[in-house]
């Protein structure tokens, strides 16, 4: 890796001093802070992702989706004549070492843009460094409503929707389809995302249905294998809805024990991350459970904005990785996108000439890209315009795996934290009548 | 000063002036190395107990403890002057607590008990979500020092020199306690601890006072690290946390006070650049370097070079 990385002018003295003391041959010496106005001879992207970790199930497809759609920008050309080039990290050995990566990214590997990250303690800590080192950031999968609520940043946007939007809409969803429901209980993984989601729900809840019955809320240890106590008190507390916002190897285990006890036919279950597991558990997972997707994900949108791009991509991926995409490779499919309209806009805007790191940084203030399935709005907090997909499973001869039929879009403005507002404030305004003035639902069609 | 002290002395000092040298010249590495060295003083402290022959598998509590603390209390009281001494408090004042219960086990009691409350509060930290928003962990604003506020290079800077200079005095410091009667006593209790008794040493008290010298070392540590990342998570109180603390003591070796820092440097460099080689693989690199040290160099880092010195006909000065 460290034969083709290149040296900044100025910085070959450096080099030859660490390699004098014996740091060596792995040493890479970057550029100072300071925006280059130059076009480079390659676009270099600092990529963060889990490789390794429970978290790699979201990871790992990321990462290939990124390889892809880098192969298929570099065989059109690159990005205004530049050819683009991938550097992962792994955020899996936790955040005090990924700072050190996000810096080594800007000041070593003196990448021009970095797409950070998949945890949310990630981006908390790596957007104010973005402000601090100048890079331009895409927070690329993150689900946090806590960034762009709590501060600005000019340096860092959000190519995708945030927590607040991916819980509400599965809400919404669930009034509209089961509206007489009395109890809910709840089983989340104990840690920050699980319990801001119940946070949001919960609150939402009671400002649009008061008086539903919490009949248990269940944080069983992030990355449990066991869900047998929580099954047989669910089997004796019978809720009329059951909500789960775990992924992962938790979602597949809790899924496959709920099945083998009967819980699915006792209460109805609401899964806003389940798309990303259908696949994994298959036909385990019955018909009738409510699932999404963090976002408008799935390859069968049933009104994608280009449906040829769609079916290119999901095609494409299927042919060299042998699997489905699921929403993080949508989520890297946008900050890819993003950033090409980004740089695109930002050329323009100087009358063709490359831009600086600020320049760019200021690009995507506001900018429109293509997602795979539609169009995100980049907000002027930074915070990203994504629209919200919601189904119900359905079992089809087609796949070996559940589909989702009954499918609401819902519009990201409808219900996306106004700028200005923090999410849990905004949500006890929300007006009892929201539910009903939802799209209507679309059926599938195989 | 003997003449062995005096060329420990300089070669701290020349270490240090390297750290700064390599920190000035390849920009990105200043922060890896702040890290490295905070670890380092926090291994100082498992380096005593280890002189007892007792293995500490919890002492990212008192990292952990530490940095919470300065998390807590940086918001109010935003000077690294005043956030050093209150984290060492909290984690000399925890660690007196809770070594008066575990001073009385040794070995793997010693080290699970140790893992078990390191746990314990790692679970605090994500159950009392309110307070300490989980595992999203909380944010500390710019520190100042000595009441000026400073920009964030040279804020940097100055995080790199208040770590460099607790180094130089903890280790100072351990170098002058492990040679006094206290220090004696903790090789004295790995040796054979009834003689010690016998003697009239109660070994209990001579672990309790180690014990809660490592708790305040680890505190310090702890700070400088949430200083430097800025950012806290519950992850630092989790057992992987503290077996980083173990392996970086096996790796620098337990013969002299060097040992920690040198393999604070090795784990940390060998990590980062692990990582940027081989992003999907880093682990297998480091887990070999670990296995090489264990199996081919039993007295780590800091016992190769001693050896190898003393190898050297002309090395005399180093005996």
């Amino acid at each position: 890796m460290a034969g083709d990385v290149r040296f900044a002018p100025g910085s070959l003295t450096r080099r030859a001093a660490l390699g004098a003391l014996g740091v060596g041959s792995l040493a890479l010496a970057g550029r100072s802070v300071q925006a280059q106005a130059a076009k480079p001879s390659e676009l270099k992207v600092g990529i963060a992702t889990y490789l390794s970790g429970p978290a790699s199930v979201f990871g790992v497809p990321g990462r290939q989706a990124a390889e892809m759609l880098f192969d298929e920008i570099n065989a059109e050309g690159g990005i205004a004549g530049v050819k683009v080039r991938p550097i992962f990290v792994d955020e899996g050995p936790g955040v005090d070492h990924f700072v050190g990566e996000y810096r080594r990214l800007v000041q070593s590997e003196n990448v021009n843009i970095i797409f950070s990250a998949i945890s949310s303690a990630d981006c908390l800590a790596c957007t104010p460094l973005a402000d601090e080192l100048k890079r331009p950031t895409l927070l690329w999968d993150c689900g946090t409503q806590r960034i762009f609520e709590d501060a600005r940043y000019q340096y860092a946007v959000r190519t995708q929707g945030n927590a607040t939007p991916e819980v509400l809409a599965a809400l919404l969803y669930v009034l509209r389809a089961k509206p007489d429901f009395r109890s809910i209980a709840v089983v989340n993984q104990d840690y920050a995302w699980g319990r801001d989601s119940w946070a949001i729900w919960k609150t939402a809840m009671d400002t649009l249905k008061p008086g539903v019955r919490v009949a248990a809320e269940f944080f069983p240890r992030f990355g449990a294998t066991d869900f047998s106590t929580e099954v047989t008190r669910l089997l004796a507390l019978r809720p009329d809805v059951i909500l789960t916002t775990s992924w992962g190897g938790d979602l597949d285990a809790f899924i496959r024990q709920s099945a083998e006890r009967r819980l699915f036919e006792r209460s109805t279950f609401v899964m806003p991350l389940a798309e990303s597991s259908l696949e994994r558990v298959g036909k385990t997972l019955p018909a009738g459970v409510i699932v999404g997707g963090r976002g408008d994900h799935w390859f069968g949108h049933p009104s994608p904005k280009d449906p040829a791009l769609l079916a290119r991509f999901t095609e494409n991926y299927r042919k060299r990785f042998s699997t489905w995409p699921i929403y993080p490779t949508h989520h890297m499919a946008q900050a890819v996108f993003a950033m090409k309209a980004g740089y695109e806009k930002a050329i323009k805007a100087k009358g063709g000439g490359w831009p600086t790191d600020a320049e760019l940084a200021a690009a995507f203030q506001g900018l429109e890209f293509p997602s795979l399935t539609g169009t995100i709005k980049i907000r002027e907090d930074g915070q990203g315009l994504e629209d919200q997909l919601i189904g119900t499973t359905v079992h089809t001869d087609k796949y070996p795996f559940p589909v989702l039929t009954d499918m609401v879009v819902f519009k990201a403005a409808d219900i996306t934290t106004p700028v200005g507002q923090k999410s849990l404030d905004w949500l006890k305004t929300l007006s009892p009548d929201m539910p009903g003035k939802m799209p209507a639902p679309v059926p599938y069609r195989g | 000063m003997s003449r062995r002290a005096l060329l420990e002395l300089v070669a701290a000092l020349a270490a240090a002036a390297i750290v700064l040298l390599v920190a000035a010249l390849v920009p990105w590495l200043r922060f890896v190395l702040t890290i490295a060295i905070a670890k380092g003083i926090a291994v100082l402290g498992i380096l005593l107990l280890l002189r007892a022959g007792q293995v500490s598998f919890g002492h990212a509590l008192y990292v952990a403890l530490a940095a919470y603390a300065a998390a807590f209390a940086a918001p109010r009281m935003p000077e690294a002057l005043l956030l050093l001494p209150l984290g060492a408090l909290v984690s000399g004042a925890v660690g007196l607590v809770v070594g008066l219960f575990v001073v009385r086990y040794r070995e793997i009691f010693f080290g699970m008990l140790n893992l078990a409350l390191s746990m314990v509060f790692y679970s605090v930290l994500e159950k009392f979500y309110a307070l300490t928003h989980g595992t999203d962990g909380i944010r500390l604003p710019a520190i100042r020092y000595v009441g000026t506020a400073l920009g964030p290079e040279e804020a940097g800077w100055a995080t790199l020199a208040v770590a460099i200079l607790l180094a130089l005095g903890f280790g100072a410091f351990v170098r002058v306690y492990l040679l006094s009667p206290m220090g004696e006593a903790l090789s004295a209790m790995k040796t054979r601890e009834t003689r010690l008794e016998f003697m009239g040493i109660p070994a209990r008290r001579v672990l309790l006072a180690a014990y809660v010298l490592s708790a305040v070392m680890a505190g310090c540590g702890g700070v400088i690290i949430a200083m430097t990342t800025r950012h806290v998570t519950p992850a630092l109180a989790y057992w992987t946390a503290s077996g980083e603390l173990v392996f970086i003591a096996i790796l620098g070796g337990a013969g002299s006070v060097f040992g920690p820092f040198l393999g604070a440097f090795g784990y940390e460099l060998t990590r980062t650049y692990a990582a940027a080689l081989v992003a999907d693989a880093w682990q297998m690199i480091l887990g070999i370097v670990l296995l090489g040290v264990i199996l081919f160099a039993p007295g780590g880092l800091w016992g190769m070079g001693r050896s190898a010195l003393r190898r050297r006909p002309a090395g005399e000065g180093a005996a």
